[in-house]
């Protein structure tokens, strides 16, 4: 019955937001296999897909609120959005000056990032989409093992108040893709569906031969910490959590597009 | 007839009597039942938990009944000084580490809140040691950022407990700070003593090896490894020296609750110069007396107790020594007050000893000069240099010149080099003891006379000179020769 209703709104909005047509630029992701750090120790398919080359910015989820005013501060629905939803942002239709309006939009819930790409005609990564874009670097589609990109990632867990600072200024990664790593954490659509559960030593939910005892035991690459933070965190948050370090970008189907 | 009224009579003692014993017996029982089972304990009333940060502890919870305990705990990833110019993103608990000390007793009935601070980026968690539950409250307790989690436990069990977080990586989270400790005192509380002091002990794991200034990175590999290149009390070298040292006064009893977070190294606490009265073997019930050092594993703890005598500096060890004087795993507690000499005379006298030699004869080491090589060049000086500093120096300077912090200056970009290298020559030569500056900082140790020969002064000065961002003077035998 919730997800009905919820499904009824989220039709309801998209149709409403079918006018709201401003698009960022995307990049073509070619798909292909990878393990990814939990669950398997087969490769897990990615299809082809286009992703944003930013996060949505504070200025594009302004817009977005103000043709859709059920996601604004003061009237968003208790069920969809916690109490830090736009937190720092001024009032409804306001930033005010702590945000900058190119620098990642924060405290947004899942639900609201998830509309934001349906109207946008996109959807949110999964979980793998994510992943297996965010191994690359700057020449590399996958550079897990070098240590230069590891550190880079690391000292970014390390920095506070990253959010703080404007889309575009990390590096362009592989495929043409900024900020995956060094600005915010990024929701996904699955974020939740897996891995470390508030017990991490010893998964309390699923199989526990497929996840992590200990957290680690599961894992393909016990020394690729900088992920087992990044499942860590998506396990710690539910669809109506709105965070300070966490943003969003939206990737579109290429199969989609060409219609 | 009076043997019947007798034995009614005798009958009424009986029933009265085993009414009574039967009586003592459920009453008894009951008690004991409160007793040896915390879960039927009743709880009275409600508190809000008085927390502390290291090394201070809450007031003893002492004769009071069971309660319901407030806890409030704050999670805060937030950057510390780890030693002198060396700094680190710390991830804690109330903003310290270790955490804040929580005090509890036997029975209580704790309602635990966790919040995780809104600027941090990780979600955290929090194992107590002293929960009979999953995951020691780690699953009940998991919470992302700007949130918070609260859940309830019993305290079954009297003791002192380890409590960390165990979010994955778990390791990672302990290696950056994240532990303390929870005492859950007996019935009837602990005996009461003069000072009681928290002091835990941690291993960290840095890019930069030990000293290496800046802002340093967490090493998964040194920590895989196991290779410390901290390990201190209470958070950072210094932690309980100085400034921050524990203090107490002659013939008073001191409590130290002691922890270990590890996360790898297993400690073997002992304080210099005392011998403890009382050790709570692992912090639990069992009591052994008059040890010198005890072994506290990774993720437990230990009570110890002991009264001081005598005035003086006792010095926190982990008897893993060069984890003391070469990693941080130092403290004090500094004892003022009455010498006493009963208990610790001093020192008497102190005069030579020769055996073989008659005592007025002054023993003169002379070291043999080696035949004085005409010119040597500066590739062969730095090379034999580079030698006497390994054999000689790298001990209290390091492989790296950068000395190591509150002990041994750094030779590394040494302003006191650089200003006099005359000065430095006499220092080789005759020694140096007392207090000197040192690019800003004060160090008061005493480096004794180098038995090396003036052509090997010159040599390990040249190579000490043409390294580490130093002037780049080279010492000659003759400048040594004329050293005075």
């Amino acid at each position: 019955m919730k997800t009905l209703t919820r499904l009824a709104v989220c039709i309801a909005i998209m149709i409403q937001g079918q006018a709201y047509s401003q698009s960022g630029a995307m990049v073509e992701v070619r798909g292909g296999e990878f393990i990814p750090l939990y669950g398997t120790k087969t490769e897990v398919p990615v299809g082809n897909f286009l992703m944003d080359v930013y996060p949505v910015t504070n200025a594009e989820f302004l817009e977005f609120v103000e043709q859709n005013p059920r996601w604004r501060k003061s009237q968003v629905k208790q069920l969809f959005a916690d109490e830090n939803y736009l937190r720092s942002w001024k009032n409804d239709l306001s930033l005010g000056s702590d945000n900058l309006p190119n620098s990642p939009v924060t405290n947004v819930s899942w639900f609201a990032a998830k509309n934001y790409c349906e109207c946008q005609d996109k959807r949110l990564p999964s979980i793998d989409e994510w992943e297996y874009v965010a191994m690359a670097n700057e020449t590399s589609p996958d550079a897990r093992s070098e240590k230069s990109y590891n550190q880079y990632i690391l000292s970014w867990y390390e920095t506070p108040n990253t959010f703080k600072n404007t889309v575009g200024n990390t590096f362009k990664n592989y495929w043409g893709v900024f900020d995956l790593h060094g600005l915010v954490w990024e929701w996904t659509s699955d974020f939740n569906s897996v891995m470390i559960g508030g017990e991490s030593r010893q998964d309390s939910t699923g199989d526990n031969n497929l996840f992590c005892g200990a957290a680690a035991v599961g894992a393909t690459d016990l020394m690729n910490y900088a992920a087992f933070m990044r499942y860590a965190f998506r396990g710690s948050v539910k669809a109506r959590y709105s965070v300070k370090n966490l943003g969003f970008r939206c990737v579109r189907d290429i199969e989609k597009s060409n219609l | 007839m009076k043997n019947f009224k007798h034995s009614k009579k005798r009958l009424a003692c009986v029933f009265f009597l085993a009414a009574l014993v039967a009586g003592i017996f459920t009453s008894c029982d009951k008690a004991v039942a409160a007793k040896e089972n915390p879960e039927l304990m009743k709880v009275y009333g409600e508190s809000e938990a008085e927390m502390t940060s290291p090394p201070m502890v809450p007031r003893p919870v002492g004769k009071r009944a069971a309660t319901k305990l407030i806890v409030n705990m704050e999670v805060v990833e937030k950057e510390m000084e780890m030693s002198d110019g060396v700094s680190y993103v710390y991830w804690t608990f109330d903003g310290t580490v270790p955490g804040s000390f929580i005090r509890t007793r036997v029975g209580d009935e704790v309602e635990f809140h966790l919040k995780n601070h809104p600027d941090s980026k990780l979600p955290h968690n929090i194992d107590l040691h002293a929960v009979t539950g999953p995951g020691g409250g780690a699953e009940s307790s998991f919470v992302a950022p700007g949130h918070e989690a609260v859940f309830t436990f019993k305290t079954m069990n009297p003791g002192l407990y380890v409590y960390h977080c165990a979010t994955a990586p778990v390791g990672m989270h302990i290696a950056n700070g994240m532990y303390g400790l929870i005492l859950v005192e007996p019935e009837g509380g602990l005996e009461p003593v003069d000072k009681e002091y928290y002091v835990m002990q941690g291993d960290f794991y840095t890019e930069g090896e030990n000293g290496e200034r800046g802002l340093q990175a967490f090493s998964m590999q040194k920590a895989v490894d196991e290779d410390a290149d901290y390990v201190v009390f209470n958070g950072k070298v210094g932690g309980l020296t100085g400034d921050n040292a524990l203090t107490a006064k002659v013939g008073e009893t001191v409590r130290l609750f002691v922890g270990n977070g590890g996360p790898n190294l297993v400690s073997s606490f002992h304080v210099i110069g005392e011998i403890f009265d009382k050790v709570y073997l692992e912090g639990g019930a069992m009591i052994n007396e008059n040890v010198q050092t005890t072994l506290i594993p990774a993720g437990g703890a230990a009570i110890v107790e002991f009264k001081v005598e005598v005035p003086g500096n006792l010095v926190l060890v982990d008897h893993s020594i060069f984890r003391a004087f070469n990693k941080g795993a130092l403290g004090i507690l500094k004892v003022e007050g009455e010498e006493n000499e009963k208990v610790f005379g001093g020192k008497i006298e102190e005069k030579v000893y020769n055996p073989g030699v008659t005592a007025t004869e002054e023993a003169t080491e002379e070291v043999t000069e080696d035949a004085p090589v005409a010119s040597t060049s500066l590739a062969q000086k730095m090379e034999r240099g580079k030698q006497i500093y390994t054999q000689n120096c790298l001990a209290c300077h390091q492989a790296t010149g950068n000395g190591i912090p509150n002990a041994f200056p750094p030779l590394a970009n040494s302003d006191y080099l650089n200003a006099d290298v005359h000065r430095a020559i006499e220092v080789v030569k005759f020694g140096l003891s007392g207090e000197i500056e040192v690019n800003g900082n004060v160090y008061n140790s005493a480096m004794p006379k180098q038995n090396i020969s003036d052509e090997d002064v010159a040599n390990v000065l040249t190579y000490v000179y043409n390294n580490w961002g130093n002037n780049k003077t080279e010492v000659t035998a003759e400048m040594v020769k004329k050293a005075k």
